[in-house]
Order: structure tokens, then C-alpha cells, then sequence
């Protein structure tokens, strides 16, 4: 894949601009860093704690990504169910509703505490239950909106129902899920720092936060801020990769 | 002659909401082997139903569908099928369109032995060359030749063709019309075609069903004896132009309007 070089020396110059306006901000106010940290003070604190970055950076990266395969597999059968059949999806649709409304962070306490010590389980868990709910929706829609001919071609000459979803249907959802994912990639991310967060003795970039913030160390807090933006924005990223080469179809023409 | 399509006093009712809805009453219709059945009628009658009963994409309440010699009892690999709607899927190319069937009908068919095929379509229809292109890179009239392509890819014995050239612009229908000609000299198949178009129906067809209001039955059925390929001029013809305003006296008889106007006059 080529990449053209303004594709890098954009974001970059965007990043440095925006670096140092803050700088500039936070000089000219001469804000304390309790109040706002410059970048020339969250700097080195990546340096001091590069080992713990790295650790927890881990940690927060693999359990977002396994919370969101399950958000993934579970997402792409309750649409599958969803977008196949008019009964179940008028049974499972408002259920998803009344479960995406529950605000995630009311859940997090009880999840610790239904599973107390299961750090891992329960973060991917938290970060499960966020994000499948947009998979979902899109695979269902992506499948209810298929065109009526296709499926009579295709069973005019036999072919089975697994055939017809595997060859069309599954195919024909990928914009949509994939415009899903992109949201879902988001959201999960909340879902297991909001989870590190709150437990005790927990993991992750969100518990590094959590310590910064008992040792009254600012310039921390704020560099694990900007180290979850990272991680944001190389996830994001990934999927826009995998939505190249899987759906490169809808993004090159679209209609 | 034997017919390769029979359909036998063939009544259907869709179950809905406010009750049973009859869309066939009593419907008959019989095509010989390489015919070309042209079905015209009111919107709305019923004639997608009819290909879907014959495509054996569903069953008659009452009443019986043959295809050479068989009952039709379930979907038979020896149909393809051409809609309005070309229905093209674009993260293929041209060329893995219109091999789809063949991926399920003859899925041990080699690839060479499917590409050739189809690349022998493509150039029947003027598409030579086409193969590697996408679906959005084609126009309305080429994404429907190949719409053709995919329908008789596979070497079905019944060509079902529900109104295929119906959105397209006059000058591209009368184009696709004589390709269907070309197609019927160099394969060999049986038609069904559903259509709008009075004159599409007296060009193509060896036979021109009218089919009543809803629920249809078979009202009048018109013979075309010019033999075929049939250059567009036909149509201008003082045959043709007889035959076009009884067809569409009977059309309007089938709307429920032609009595009514002729005591108006
Ligand atoms: N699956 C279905 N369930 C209930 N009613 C249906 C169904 N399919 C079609 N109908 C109704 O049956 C009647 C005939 O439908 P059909 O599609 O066969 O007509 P048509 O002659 O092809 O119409 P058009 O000229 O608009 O293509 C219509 O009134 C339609 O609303
Ligand atoms: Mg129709």
C-alpha cells in the first residue's frame, strides 16, 4: 500500500501545532501543574515510567481487543439473528435498547463486585458489554436490507441458506459492520479503562492513572491521557487497515 | 410439441394481514421447447408471482407448474433469472458475477472452464473485455447484459425475465432487445419474459400472453409468426402495428377500462 508522505506530515505538524498551543496556554497562565500540566512537564514522566507504561499499555491493549472479539462474535450472531428473522428481532431489539441505555459506568461496580479479584474478566467483560451493541444493530440492518432478487437467484438454483449468507449477505453487511467496528473500537476502550479504574489493585493504563492520582502526581495523570490517545488512535487505525482490505470494495466506490 | 413449460389452471393467494389476497385465478400458459413467452399485464396482476411459482421459489394453492415433463416441486437448478434490478455485487468483478451460478450449480467446474464461459457471454452481449471491470464501473444497459450473462451462465432450460429492460432509456432497450436475439441464435433456451412494453413483447416474443387484473388469468394469447432474429423494423410494420393495437385493446379490456371508453365514444 502506498502512502502518501502529506498522509504523515499532516497529523504530525497538526500534533506539534496543537503541542505547543497547549505549552504557550499553560506558560501564559502560568497554570500550577494541579491545575493543567504542560507537555514539557508529562514528558519526562514517560521517561521515569517508560517500564510501566509499557506494562500497562499491554494490558490495557489486549484485554480492549479481546472484549472486542466477544463484542464481535456475540454482536455478529444476536444480528445474524436479528437480520434473519422478523420474530427474534422484534424480541431481542428492545432488550439491546434497555441494555445499551444502562449507563456502563453503574455496571462497572457491579461487575466488580459480582466477580471480586477476576481482573482481567471482569475488564474484558465491561469492555465486551459497551461496544456490541452498534455491531449488532449494523449486522442486523446490513442483513434486513438485503435486496429480494439476490436471494432468488441464488435459490432458484438450489442453493442453501448458508450459501446465500455466506456469499452475499455476509459480504453486503461488511461496510456496516466495519463503520460499526470503528465505533465499537471507541467504546470498548472506555469500557476497560473505566473498569481499571475502579477496581482495587487493578491493571492497566487506568489504574496508572488512578495512582497518579493518590500521589497527587499531575504530570502522570495527564501522561497516561495522552498515552490511552495513542492507543486509541493505533486501534482505530487497525480497523480502518482490516476495513481496506475486507470492505476496500465500498470505500472505493462509493454510491 | 411438446411444451417445456406448462402451467395448469394454476390459482394462488398470498396469506396477508386482512386475509387471503388471489393473485392467479385459474392461469394457464404453455411454452415449447426454445419458445419465447411474452407476458403483458395490468401492475400489479400477478406476474412476478407466475415467475416465482415457475422458478419454484414457491408452490400453487390449486393447479399445477411442469417444466419438461416435471412437476415442479422445488427450485430447480435449470432456471436463471434477470430482474429490473440487475443486482450486481460489487466487491466482485464483472467476470466473478457472472460465474456466481456456476459456483453453485457446478461448484467442481473448473475455474478456466467458468471464465471461458463466461468470457464467451461477455462477447456475446458486447461486453468483451469487461470482465475485470466492477459493477459501478458499468452502465445502466451493460450492468443488465451482464445481469444476462449471469442469468444464462449455467445453460438453463427456462430464462425467467421479469421486466429486465424496463429502466433502462428507449435507445438502450431497443439495443438490449436485439442482443436477446443474438442470444436466442447462439443459445438454447426457454423464455418467460415479463414486461411493460407492448412493443418489447410483439419484437421478442413467439407468443404474447395478456394477463387479466388481478387475481390474473389468462385473458388472450397473441402468436408472433416472423421468424427470428427479427430486424427492429418489423415492429413498423402494418402486421405489427395491428397486432400492437389489439394488444393494447386487451390491456385495456385487462384494466377494466375498455368497455367503458368505447360506450364513451
Ligand atoms: N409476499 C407477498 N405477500 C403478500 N402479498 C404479496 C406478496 N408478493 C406480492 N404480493 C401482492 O400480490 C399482488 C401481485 O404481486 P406481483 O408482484 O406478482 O405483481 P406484478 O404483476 O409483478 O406487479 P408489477 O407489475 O408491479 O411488477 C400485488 O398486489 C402484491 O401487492
Ligand atoms: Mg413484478
Amino acid at each position: 500500500m502506498k502512502v502518501h508522505p502529506r498522509k504523515i506530515l499532516a497529523p504530525l505538524a497538526g500534533l506539534l501545532i496543537v503541542g505547543l498551543f497547549w505549552e504557550w496556554l499553560v506558560w501564559y497562565n502560568q497554570w500550577p501543574t494541579y491545575v493543567m500540566a504542560a507537555p514539557s512537564d508529562v514528558g519526562p514522566r514517560f521517561l521515569d515510567f517508560y517500564e510501566l507504561f509499557a506494562v500497562y499499555s499491554w494490558q490495557t491493549l489486549w484485554r480492549t481487543v479481546a472484549g472486542l472479539m466477544i463484542a464481535i462474535v456475540v454482536g455478529t450472531l444476536f444480528g445474524m439473528l436479528m437480520g434473519l428473522s422478523r420474530i427474534l428481532n422484534d424480541a431481542l431489539y428492545p432488550l439491546l435498547v434497555g441494555f445499551n441505555a444502562v449507563p456502563k459506568a453503574t455496571v462497572v461496580p457491579i461487575m466488580a463486585l459480582l466477580f471480586v479479584g477476576q481482573h482481567d474478566f471482569n475488564t474484558i467483560m465491561i469492555a465486551f458489554m459497551i461496544s456490541f451493541f452498534p455491531i449488532s444493530v449494523s449486522v442486523a440492518i446490513g442483513l434486513s436490507t438485503l435486496e429480494p432478487e439476490y436471494r432468488d437467484i441464488l435459490r432458484s438454483l438450489g442453493a442453501s441458506r448458508f450459501t446465500i449468507f455466506w456469499k452475499i449477505a455476509l459480504p453486503k453487511t461488511l461496510p456496516e459492520f466495519f463503520g460499526a467496528l470503528k465505533v465499537a473500537v471507541t467504546l470498548a476502550f472506555i469500557g476497560t479503562n473505566l473498569m481499571e479504574i475502579v477496581e482495587p489493585h487493578g491493571r492497566g493504563l487506568g489504574h496508572l492513572f488512578q495512582s497518579g492520582r493518590i500521589n497527587s502526581d499531575y504530570p502522570l495523570m495527564f501522561a497516561v491521557l495522552i498515552a490511552l490517545a495513542l492507543l486509541g488512535i493505533a486501534l482505530y487505525y487497525v480497523v480502518v487497515m482490516l476495513e481496506r482490505i475486507f470492505a476496500g470494495w465500498a470505500v472505493r466506490n462509493p454510491t | 410439441m411438446t411444451n417445456l413449460i406448462e402451467i395448469r389452471n394454476v390459482t394462488h393467494a398470498y396469506r396477508t394481514e386482512e386475509g387471503p389476497l388471489p393473485v392467479l385465478d385459474g392461469l394457464e400458459l404453455a411454452v415449447p421447447e426454445n419458445g419465447f413467452c411474452a407476458v403483458v399485464g395490468p401492475s400489479g396482476c400477478g406476474k412476478s408471482t407466475l415467475t416465482r411459482l415457475i422458478a419454484g421459489l414457491m408452490f400453487p394453492d390449486q393447479g399445477e407448474v411442469w417444466l419438461h415433463g416435471e412437476r415442479v416441486s422445488s427450485p430447480r437448478k435449470t432456471v436463471g433469472m434477470a430482474f429490473q434490478n440487475p443486482v450486481l455485487l460489487e466487491w466482485r468483478t464483472i467476470m466473478d458475477n457472472i460465474t456466481l451460478p456456476l459456483e453453485i450449480v457446478a461448484p467442481r467446474m473448473s475455474r478456466h472452464a467458468r471464465r471461458e464461459r463466461a468470457e464467451a457471454l461477455l462477447a456475446l452481449v458486447g461486453l468483451e473485455g469487461f470482465g475485470d471491470k466492477r459493477p459501478s464501473e458499468l452502465s445502466g444497459g451493460m450492468r443488465q447484459r451482464a445481469s444476462l450473462c449471469r442469468s444464462l451462465v449455467h445453460k438453463p432450460e427456462v430464462l425467467i425475465l421479469d421486466e429486465p429492460f424496463g429502466a433502462l432509456d428507449a435507445f438502450t432497450r431497443e439495443d438490449l432487445w436485439q442482443t436477446m436475439h443474438q442470444l436466442r441464435a447462439e443459445e438454447s433456451f426457454t423464455t418467460v419474459l415479463i414486461t411493460h412494453d407492448l412493443r418489447e413483447s410483439v419484437y421478442l416474443g413467439d407468443q404474447v400472453v395478456v394477463l387479466s387484473g388481478r387475481p390474473a388469468r389468462t385473458q388472450y394469447v397473441m402468436q408472433i409468426e416472423d421468424p427470428v432474429p427479427r430486424p427492429i423494423d418489423m415492429l413498423y410494420s402494418a402486421a405489427s402495428v395491428e397486432k400492437l393495437a389489439t394488444l393494447r385493446h386487451q390491456i385495456q379490456i385487462a384494466q377494466g377500462r375498455a368497455p367503458a371508453e368505447e360506450a364513451a365514444q
